[in-house]
This record gives C-alpha cells, sequence and structure tokens, in this order.
C-alpha cells in the first residue's frame, strides 16, 4: 500500500525539485541585455577568481596549520601520512628537516618541524597473546584503543599518562609515565621491542638487549632518532576494570609530603593543588591513590560485568574562551570551591578506569579554555630534599607575578632510565598558564630556581626553554646528542624543540 | 555469528565497512586481487573486534572464477557488500576502447557476475542482504566521465531490478551512492569540505541502511539533495555547462 507521507514526500520532492530547476535555469540560461550579461560575466570573475585563489592556496596541497595541544605556537607545515613503508620511506630519504608525529598530545613544540610525519594512519595491531599479555602494534595506534582491546579481556597498560588519546609512539618517544611511575616506572620500562626507521630509510630492531644504544636514545628521544614504527609491550593482568580509590584532603604542603610517603605502596596516586592558597595554607587539595579492584570490591550490578565499563558522556568545549575567562579572581573562586567541595579525611570510591585516569578525556577540547592565544604547561621536578623550599619560592614568586596558573598536579617520582630522564627521586609540580605578554620572560626566572635546587623541566610540555637551562639540567644530554648525530644521519630529524635546546643545532 | 563477504576489500571505503561489520559482530571475509596484501588488515580486525577475518583471492574481471570463487566459500555470507570499481581515464577511454571496456567491466559487468551468482544463493536460501556500492556519477551522465558514470548507472538499474526480485524472497538490496569521499584515490585533490565523506562516514551509512533495510542512500546525505537539483536541470541547458 502507498502510505500517505511517501506521497507528501513525493509531491515535496517534485516541488524541490522544479524549484531547483528553476534556479538552475536562472543561473545558467544566456539572459538578453548587457546590463545582465555584465552582471553574470561579474560574477563568474568573481568565482574564477575564488576558485583561482583556492587553488593556489591549495597548490601545495600538503600544507596544513598545526599546533599541539597548547595551541602554541601555530605553523605553517608540511603535512604527511603513509600507510605502509614504502611511503614511508620515499618521506624520509626525501626531506631533511622533518619530524614524527603522533596525536599532537604534547603541549608545545616537540612534534612541530618544518615538515611532519604523522604516524596516526599507520595503526594496525599485529599480535596479541591473550595468555601472556604481550601486544605489538604499530607506532599510531592510540592508547585508547590498545585499553578497548585489552581490557575486556583483563588486562591494562603498566604505564599510562593523564590522557588516553596518545600514540605508542608518542608514549615511546616522550618517555610517557602516569600516576604509576614511582613503582611502575616510565612507558619504555615495559618494552619488549621496537622497530625504527631510521634516516637512511633501513628499519632497525632494538630493545632493552638488542641495539640497546638506540634503543636509550628513542625511548624519551622525542623523535629525534628516526620513526618508530611498532612496538611491542608487556601488559598486567586485572580482575576488573574498576579502581578503588581513596581521596584525602590535605590542608597544606608537609601534609601533602607526609601523605604521599605514606602513599608509596599504592600503585598509583597524585595530587591536586590549589596553587594560588597562600601562607599556611599552600599546598592544600586533594590527593588520590588507587589500586585495581578486586572482583569482590564491586557493586553486585558491577560484578556482571566486572571488565566492562559504559562509554562516559562526552562533553565539548565548542570555541576557544575569550582570553580574560581566567583571571586572578576566577581563578581562585574555581580552585576554593574545588578545595572546599572535598570532605575532611579520607573518601573511599569505586571508580571506573575512564574516570580514574583520564577525567579530562570526556571533555573535548578543553584546551579551548586558555583562549586564542594558548597555553603551556610548566612542569618542572625538584629533587625530594629541596622540594618543600623550591616549591614555596616558585609559588611565591608567581604570586607576585600577576600570572595566574590554572590546573596544578603534584606527584611523588623515581629515578628514570634513558639519556633524557625527566624523572628524579622527588616531586614534580605540573602548572598550566595562559599565554601572555611576559609569560615566557618569567618562566626564564622560574628556571633559575629549579636549576638552582638541580630540577628540570619535562620536554613534552615545554615550549620555551632555552639551551642553557636545558643542557644544565639534564645529565646526559651530551651523550644523547652525540647518539643523535651518529644515528640521525646529518640530523634529519628535529623539531622547533630540538633547535632550540640545541640537540640539532 | 554472521559473516559479511566484502569484494574489492582493498579500497580505503572496503576497509571501514570491514571494520564497521566487524565492530557490530560480524566475521569478515577480505576478498580482493593480491588477498596477500590485506592479511595485516585482517589481523587488525581479528585483535580489534574479537571477530574471524580471512582474506580471498578474488577479480572483479576474472567472470569464468566467480562461480568457484563463491562455492568455495564456507560459510556463506548473510552479507555480500560489492565495493570494486575502477574510475579509470575518460579521455583515454575515449580514444582507447580496452580502457572503456576496463571501466564498463569492473564496475558492471564484474558486479553482475557474481552478484547473479550471489543472488541464486541467497534466494534458495531466502535469507541474506547484498550491498552495492554504485556512485552519485551513475544518476546523470557528464562529459568529463560519462563512460565511468553510465557504468554506475547501469549498477543501479541492476541493484534496483534485484531488489525488485529478491523482495519476495526475503533478501534485502541496499545501493549506495557516495559523492565525494577523501580517499587514498583523491589524496591532494581540494575537495570541497561540507560535502566530503570520510570512508569511516561511508561505512557507518552503509551499515545503517543495512540494519534499516533502507533500499537507497547517498552518502554524505547531502548528496540526495545535490542531485535532485543536478538531475533537475534541462537538457538543453545541462548539455551547455561544463561538467
Ligand atoms: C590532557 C593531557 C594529559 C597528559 N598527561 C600526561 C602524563 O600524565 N604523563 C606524561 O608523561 N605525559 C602526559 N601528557 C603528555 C603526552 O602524554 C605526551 O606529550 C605524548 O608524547 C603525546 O603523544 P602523541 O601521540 O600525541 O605524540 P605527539 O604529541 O604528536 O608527539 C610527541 C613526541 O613524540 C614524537 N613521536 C610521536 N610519534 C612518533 C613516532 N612514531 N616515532 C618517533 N617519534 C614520535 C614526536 O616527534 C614528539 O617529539 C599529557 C597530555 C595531555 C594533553
Amino acid at each position: 500500500m502507498i502510505k500517505l507521507g511517501n506521497v507528501v514526500k513525493f509531491l515535496a520532492v517534485l516541488i524541490l525539485g522544479s524549484i531547483a530547476g528553476i534556479i538552475g535555469t536562472l543561473l545558467l540560461a544566456p539572459r538578453s541585455g548587457r546590463e545582465t550579461r555584465q552582471s553574470i560575466k561579474q560574477k563568474g570573475q568573481n568565482v574564477l577568481h575564488k576558485l583561482k585563489s583556492a587553488r593556489e592556496k591549495s597548490a601545495d596541497p600538503n600544507m596544513k596549520e598545526i599546533s599541539n595541544w597548547g595551541n602554541y605556537p601555530q605553523v605553517q607545515v608540511k603535512f604527511h601520512e603513509f600507510e605502509d613503508l614504502e611511503t614511508l620511506r620515499k618521506l624520509i630519504t626525501q626531506s631533511d628537516e622533518v619530524i614524527a608525529r603522533g596525536n599532537g598530545r604534547c603541549y608545545g613544540d616537540s612534534a612541530l618541524a618544518p615538515e611532519i610525519i604523522s604516524s596516526l594512519r599507520y595503526n594496525k595491531f599485529l599480535s596479541f597473546d591473550k595468555e601472556q599479555g604481550i601486544i605489538r602494534c604499530q607506532s599510531g595506534v592510540l592508547l585508547s584503543e590498545i585499553l578497548d582491546v585489552i581490557v575486556p579481556q583483563g588486562w591494562f597498560l603498566p604505564v599510562t599518562p593523564g590522557t588516553k588519546l596518545i600514540t605508542v609512539g608518542g608514549a615511546i618517544a616522550s618517555d610517557v609515565h602516569g600516576k604509576s611511575q614511582h613503582k611502575a616506572g616510565n612507558f619504555s620500562d615495559h618494552l619488549i621491542d621496537m622497530e625504527i626507521m631510521v634516516g637512511d630509510g633501513t628499519i632497525v630492531k632494538c630493545s632493552h638487549t638488542e641495539n640497546t644504544e638506540l634503543f636509550l636514545t628513542t625511548c624519551g628521544g622525542m623523535g629525534l632518532t628516526g620513526v618508530i614504527l611498532n612496538a611491542t609491550m608487556q601488559l598486567i593482568p586485572v580482575e576488573t576494570a574498576y579502581i578503588r580509590q581513596e581521596s584525602i584532603k590535605i590542608h597544606n604542603f608537609d601534609h601533602m609530603m607526609a601523605v604521599f610517603e605514606e602513599s608509596e605502596n599504592w600503585n598509583y596516586s597524585v595530587a591536586w593543588m590549589d596553587c594560588l592558597a597562600r601562607g599556611k595554607h599552600l599546598g592544600r587539595g586533594f590527593l588520590t591513590r588507587g589500586e585495581h579492584a578486586k572482583i569482590e570490591e564491586l557493586s553486585s550490578k558491577q560484578q556482571q560485568k566486572p571488565l566492562l565499563i559504559s562509554e562516559r558522556l562526552k562533553l565539548n568545549v565548542p570555541f576557544n574562551f575569550p582570553s580574560f575567562a581566567l583571571n586572578t579572581f576566577s581563578v581562585t573562586a574555581f580552585n576554593t570551591a574545588l578545595y572546599l567541595k572535598q570532605p575532611n579525611g579520607t573518601v573511599e570510591s569505586i571508580e571506573s578506569y575512564d574516570t580514574f585516569f583520564y577525567p579530562l578525556d570526556s571533555i573535548q577540547n578543553w584546551n579551548r579554555i586558555y583562549g586564542k592565544q594558548g597555553f603551556t604547561q610548566y612542569q618542572f621536578i625538584l629533587p625530594k630534599a629541596a622540594s618543600r623550599e623550591g616549591v614555596h619560592r616558585i609559588l611565591d614568586r608567581i604570586a607576585e607575578s600577576g600570572h595566574v596558573p590554572f590546573l596544578a598536579v603534584l606527584k611523588l617520582y623515581r629515578q628514570q632510565n634513558g639519556y633524557l630522564p625527566f624523572g628524579i627521586e622527588g616531586f614534580s609540580l605540573a602548572l598550566d598558564f595562559p599565554i601572555k605578554n611576559g609569560l615566557f620572560d618569567f618562566l626564564d626566572e622560574l628556571d633559575e630556581i629549579v636549576l638552582e635546587y638541580g630540577g628540570r623541566l619535562y620536554l613534552t610540555k615545554d615550549v620555551r626553554m632555552n639551551k642553557s637551562m636545558f643542557t644544565q639540567s639534564y645529565p646526559n644530554v651530551e651523550r644523547f646528542i652525540n647518539n643523535v648525530r651518529d644515528l640521525n644521519h646529518g640530523n634529519k630529524f628535529k623539531s622547533f624543540q630540538s633547535d632550540r635546546v640545541g640537540i640539532t643545532q | 555469528m554472521k559473516d559479511v563477504l566484502i569484494l574489492g576489500a582493498a579500497s580505503d571505503i572496503a576497509k571501514a565497512v570491514a571494520h564497521q561489520y566487524a565492530a557490530d559482530g560480524y566475521n569478515v571475509v577480505l576478498a580482493a586481487r593480491n588477498a596477500a596484501r590485506l592479511a595485516e588488515t585482517a589481523t587488525d580486525i581479528k585483535i580489534r573486534y574479537q571477530v574471524e577475518a580471512t582474506t580471498a583471492e578474488f577479480d572483479a574481471l576474472d567472470f569464468a572464477g566467480h562461480a568457484a570463487f563463491y562455492d568455495a566459500l564456507t560459510p556463506k555470507p548473510d552479507v555480500v557488500v560489492v565495493v570494486f570499481g575502477y574510475l579509470g581515464d575518460q579521455d583515454k577511454a575515449q580514444v582507447d576502447f580496452t580502457e572503456t571496456q576496463r571501466i564498463i567491466d569492473t564496475n558492471y559487468t564484474g558486479a553482475v557476475s557474481i552478484l547473479n551468482i550471489v543472488a541464486n544463493d541467497m534466494e534458495r536460501r531466502r535469507a541474506g542482504t547484498i550491498i552495492g556500492v554504485s556512485s552519485v556519477a551513475g544518476d546523470r551522465g557528464r562529459g568529463s566521465n560519462y563512460i565511468y558514470g553510465s557504468a554506475k548507472a547501469a549498477l543501479t538499474a541492476y541493484l534496483s531490478g534485484l531488489r525488485n526480485r529478491l523482495a519476495k524472497s526475503n533478501v534485502h538490496v541496499v545501493t549506495v551512492k557516495p559523492g565525494f569521499v577523501r580517499t587514498k584515490m583523491t589524496e591532494g585533490l581540494p575537495l570541497p569540505g561540507p560535502v566530503t565523506a570520510k570512508p569511516e562516514q561511508v561505512a557507518k551509512d552503509v551499515l545503517k541502511a543495512d540494519h534499516k533495510k533502507l533500499n537507497q542512500i547517498y552518502s554524505l546525505w547531502m548528496w540526495r539533495y545535490l542531485m535532485m537539483i543536478i538531475r533537475n536541470i534541462p537538457e538543453p541547458i545541462f548539455k551547455k555547462m561544463k561538467l
């Protein structure tokens, strides 16, 4: 039977079609009269002009405006993708100022260069041993994709940063860490092996025991040895997709340090700090620590499917906030509210791994709250003994400066391996600053304090550190630079960052 | 467990369709020429979605081999997706009949040859879904690619007839008409963003059309209206346009 709805649709289509036909006729019919001809000619030229400029713009269709997570700097670069090794080999051998890029979640210019090779389409899983928990995949696979595969089968990543939207290549090149750094170390500590395409297009396999110089220079080596192709990783077994969490209200910095020490045996720990609190409140905030939950710790509903969590609601920040949105007033109000909201003492809860590890991933494009100018994260680490004094001095200087950090994250670390290790035994504080005039000069001043106490800055968050700060604060710089020179075929791989801090220039 | 057979599985759209069906719980067979090059894609799909994924050698132009190819499949697929096609070179085809023939045979004759076999089998089983990827280019012949367009027009007509024939046998036929799609084939071309689909979007539309038993879809959806306008331009005007 023909439904009335269909008849209406049919008529609507007919009418729409004839309107379109009429429009087409009007647009295209040869009209009489000089005026109309001229107007058509003009229109035509307009269109032609637009087409031409569009074509000129896309003269090199690979040119793209790119920035990383901090939205600063934004640069025009040549952007390449590859899905197979032949294409990659051609790209590498033909360009001489190039860097690999994963998902652009580094904050600054580590993954920026005149030419960029994106790994995002080189993203296949290669093997998964469900008995041993060993997974092998290409470098463009995101950690989120790995979790989607492994968690339902009872495995987890031994190391994961505060976002799961990064690639395996990026995780190795920055040798990322997470809330488990004090126990499980860094991402590369759990690598079984990997393959790298170096500057002359050859593929080299390396591991803790094979081609170890290449391995150690690549882990945390910021992409400067070549393009990481694939990696084999050891996972850890879990009973559930949940975390048993304790959240502890912290009243001041001494209290903070004490609770971190006391949490040493917890697998996961991190703290949020109210970085605008002064005097006796300095260091207040809350510390969360967690363990993978056992089945019996779950609610009866969660126990039915202990390895499955439901998809979270995703929010989006649709546009850049105006630059005045974050000021001392709004940030103080936010921090105070966050602190007061936290009940006194210790709060226990069961959280999904998503909410525990990746609270920020549920708000897409949250970097836009810092406005068009972008932001940077100043993440420094200080040796344990100097942390109390150093953090005090730095927060005092910030309070005087008029630069308002928004988020402050504190964590206790252990010593890290590799030639460019960020981790030392001590406390790291990460502060997000919106970019405005004078900020970089001010951060230069903070660098001096960090240096004075024997600390350093995290490269994957950095966008402005100078050469002298870098070479003085990282202990194995010379060895690293020499290795890069040997392995990197005339500094073919370089980023704006590696030039700035003097590795490739 | 259901099974989907993807014919012409090496293209970006085909791979995206394979991922969609695997994510939906289907075992997939990736069929194409030089099927060995799809081994990594099959492994990737197996690991990601916990389904079976295999490759099979299939050449759209080897009409004589199609029956044996289909016979060898066990189990028989619940869904068959024809993605293979050949854009070809219009200028060359105008002066070189082998190119013309290749365009027609890949887009039309090859599809008819294999789908005749599939259709008979599904009709007998009184179950199954056939999805044919045609093109908006088949909606109206244009000077710049009417040989490809006419082959796709023939495919569209074939699918419509097949749908009509198989409706009473509980076999569903979907015609998919993609517009511009950002793929390896179109890399670097300045395609207009708002009407250009990613292969993943086309694949999502395909699965949705299957689930909802839609007969004919455009992907992206606005192509339905764009093509309505283009089809309705009167011939005296259309023939003077540079298209
Ligand atoms: C919200 C948020 C939270 C974060 N939390 C943490 C955290 O807790 N701990 C932590 O350690 N980091 C953290 N980070 C930083 C992030 O984990 C790192 O910057 C990571 O390297 C980003 O990976 P990516 O795939 O986006 O790589 P990109 O940002 O694209 O690149 C980062 C570096 O890796 C190199 N690289 C990428 N792919 C390859 C490859 N295939 N071969 C060779 N080199 C390559 C690039 O050249 C560059 O030097 C966080 C970032 C965000 C946005």
